[in-house]
């Protein structure tokens, strides 16, 4: 029998020890980890569902680029995709050359080191059950979706070399740390027994504070609050929304690390939460305006899997129904609180995944169930074990205030260098013109083809 | 009468029709379309094809006016529509000689005119039959 903590793998008397003794696992977590080493070998069922699940979490930025693609204009759209397209490319090779290793190295409560860097030690010897370097590559996609998830409150005015810089120097000095706090068995935050299965704080909170500052630093498109910003295409806010669903079955589901019951319970969680998002989002939607929106529904399933995420190894799945259901109202709210103020987190990332995620976390604490989880044990709030919700507050807080103020730091900096954002002309024109030279929708009409020497003369 | 035709920047449509209405234009028709007008064309590349985009989008505005609502109309047009740089678009004024409303058989200066607050209040109590009126 094995005891999983957040994402490290522990011998079985260690649980008996804890339980016998009253002393919180999460304790006996270093020489137990040692004791495990030596035992590890891999898996091939483990192996399996963790290369099928890694792959399902990279899907999830192409369909993120839909997802926003399609709530933003005609003229924003090529450049709202490929800010989640290049996250695949920037967040990508860091995390190979350095932000693996200082995400998941051994060293300090704050901070990986550079021991794995450009993948030193990370070969196919066993990191828990599988090998180490298939663990490194789910770890990328993660930090890859997570950068990408910002861009929805900066779509149709930064500057898309500024966005660039922006996300691989976040990736660097905020993904990877808090992913350290959380994962790492060295991180404060584990130390302390935070519950984040698969990343309600360090991808979503994380994420959602970083677009609300950003946002802030940024201020508003030149036109916001005079007119409308409206989806151009619902079809692809469905399309991105269900493969997004499809993939978090890889981010919640592979979170255990395993091909065990916790995986089971994980993906029973991520199908179940966001059904009752969805029929709770369109209850609201309905009391509200009388009619259930398309783009609600989609949004209702992005709150339900942004909220489970964070659970869905620990509580069981009438909790997760529970969850998905309650889960609805505070980002529902806050989508209708946002829109009409100043902010122009344009496409909502705060109220979705900041909001959503903060939720999810402090239900987590709450429906935490040692019966729906039996080998890490851990109870929460209903079932007499209140001191975690002060746990689950702090990894919260602190994820917050950290993503919030480097975040801050970090556009102040990138803006002393080069500008933020295009002038209010060029947003006329739009992002796809100004930061690609493409359009998402060519009709090809009146396109002089230039020859070589031309092409040098019009530039 | 007279046929307003005015090209503009399919990113100012919301001004210009901001405008209309507080110069109380009560029909329109727009229409998409791509034109030249002078302005300097965007340079794209698709893989290894590099264009000189010579059209670029245009909204055209189509509003049939009495003689007394013309200059207004132009007014709020060039006011609303105008960023100083090449490419603003233009402003045709034709001459009309029948305007007929279809549902009334009203024509000429009485077909262009803002339907009365009598006639709207029928459509509001029938939101079956209400269309874009305004």
């Amino acid at each position: 029998m094995e005891l999983s903590i957040g994402r490290r793998q522990l011998a079985g008397p260690a649980l008996a020890a804890a339980k016998r003794l009253w002393i919180p696992a999460i304790l006996l977590l270093v020489f137990a980890e040692g004791a495990g080493a030596q035992e590890a070998a891999i898996s091939a069922a483990d192996t399996s569902w963790m290369l099928i699940s890694t792959a399902l979490v990279l899907l999830m930025t192409p369909a993120l680029a839909f997802f926003y693609g399609g709530l933003v204009n005609t003229k924003n759209m090529l450049n709202t995709m490929m800010m989640s397209f290049v996250a695949l490319g920037v967040i990508g090779v860091l995390w190979a050359l350095v932000g693996y290793s200082l995400a998941f190295a051994p060293g300090s409560g704050f901070v990986g080191s550079t021991a794995n860097a450009l993948l030193r030690g990370v070969g196919s010897e066993p990191n828990g059950t599988i090998p180490h370097m298939l663990f490194m590559a789910y770890q990328a996609t993660f930090a890859i979706i997570t950068a990408a998830l910002i861009s929805g409150a900066l779509i149709g005015r930064m500057r898309f070399g500024a966005y660039v810089v922006f996300i691989a120097l976040w990736g660097l000095l905020v993904y990877s740390p808090i992913a350290h706090w959380v994962w790492q068995s060295g991180g404060w935050l584990f130390t302390r027994g935070a519950l984040d299965f698969a990343g309600g704080t360090v991808v979503h909170v994380n994420a959602g504070a970083a677009a609300l500052v950003a946002a802030m630093v940024l201020g508003g498109r030149a036109e916001y609050g005079k007119r409308a910003f409206l989806p151009h295409n619902v079809p692809f806010v469905l399309l991105g929304a269900g493969l997004l669903w499809f993939g978090w079955f890889g981010f919640n589901g592979g979170s255990a690390l395993a091909s065990n019951e916790i995986a089971a319970l994980a993906f029973t969680n991520t199908l179940l939460a966001p059904t009752a998002t969805l029929l709770v989002w369109a209850l609201l939607d309905h009391l509200r305006t009388g009619k259930i929106t398309a783009v609600g529904g989609a949004t209702g399933i992005v709150v339900g899997l942004v909220a489970i995420t964070p659970a869905a190894g620990f509580i069981s799945p009438m909790s997760a129904l529970l969850l998905g259901g309650i889960a609805a109202f505070p980002s529902y709210f806050a989508i209708q609180w946002r829109s009409r103020t100043r902010l122009d987190d344009s496409l909502d990332v705060f109220a979705a995944h900041g909001v959503g995620g903060a939720t999810g976390a402090l239900l987590t604490g709450v429906f935490a169930s040692a019966v729906a989880n039996p080998i890490t044990g851990m109870d929460g709030l209903l079932r007499g074990n209140p001191g975690i919700m002060i746990v689950q507050a702090t990894a919260v807080l602190a994820s917050f205030a950290y993503s919030g103020a480097m975040t801050f730091i970090l556009l102040k900096l990138i803006g002393l260098v080069m500008p933020l954002r295009g002038s209010a002309r060029d947003e006329g024109v739009g992002m796809d013109i100004l930061n690609h030279g493409e359009e998402a929708y060519l009709h090809g009409d009146g396109a002089v083809l230039l020859l070589d020497e031309e092409i040098n003369g019009s530039r | 009468m007279k046929l307003i035709r005015a090209i503009i920047r399919p990113d100012k449509l919301s001004d210009v029709m901001k405008a209309l209405y507080q110069a109380e234009v009560q029909g329109i028709t727009v229409y998409h379309g791509q034109g030249h007008g002078g302005e300097t064309s965007a340079v794209a590349t698709y893989r290894g094809t590099t264009v000189k985009m010579e059209l670029t989008e245009k909204v055209i505005l189509d509003i049939g006016v009495s003689d007394t609502f013309k200059e207004p109309v132009i007014q709020a047009i060039l006011n609303s529509a105008r960023t100083g740089d090449v490419g603003d678009g233009k402003i045709f004024v034709i001459p009309v000689e029948e305007v007929h409303r279809i549902r009334t058989g009203e024509r000429d200066k009485a077909a262009v005119t803002p339907v009365t607050e009598a006639a709207r209040s029928i459509y509001n109590s029938n939101p079956a039959t209400h269309r874009m009126e305004r």
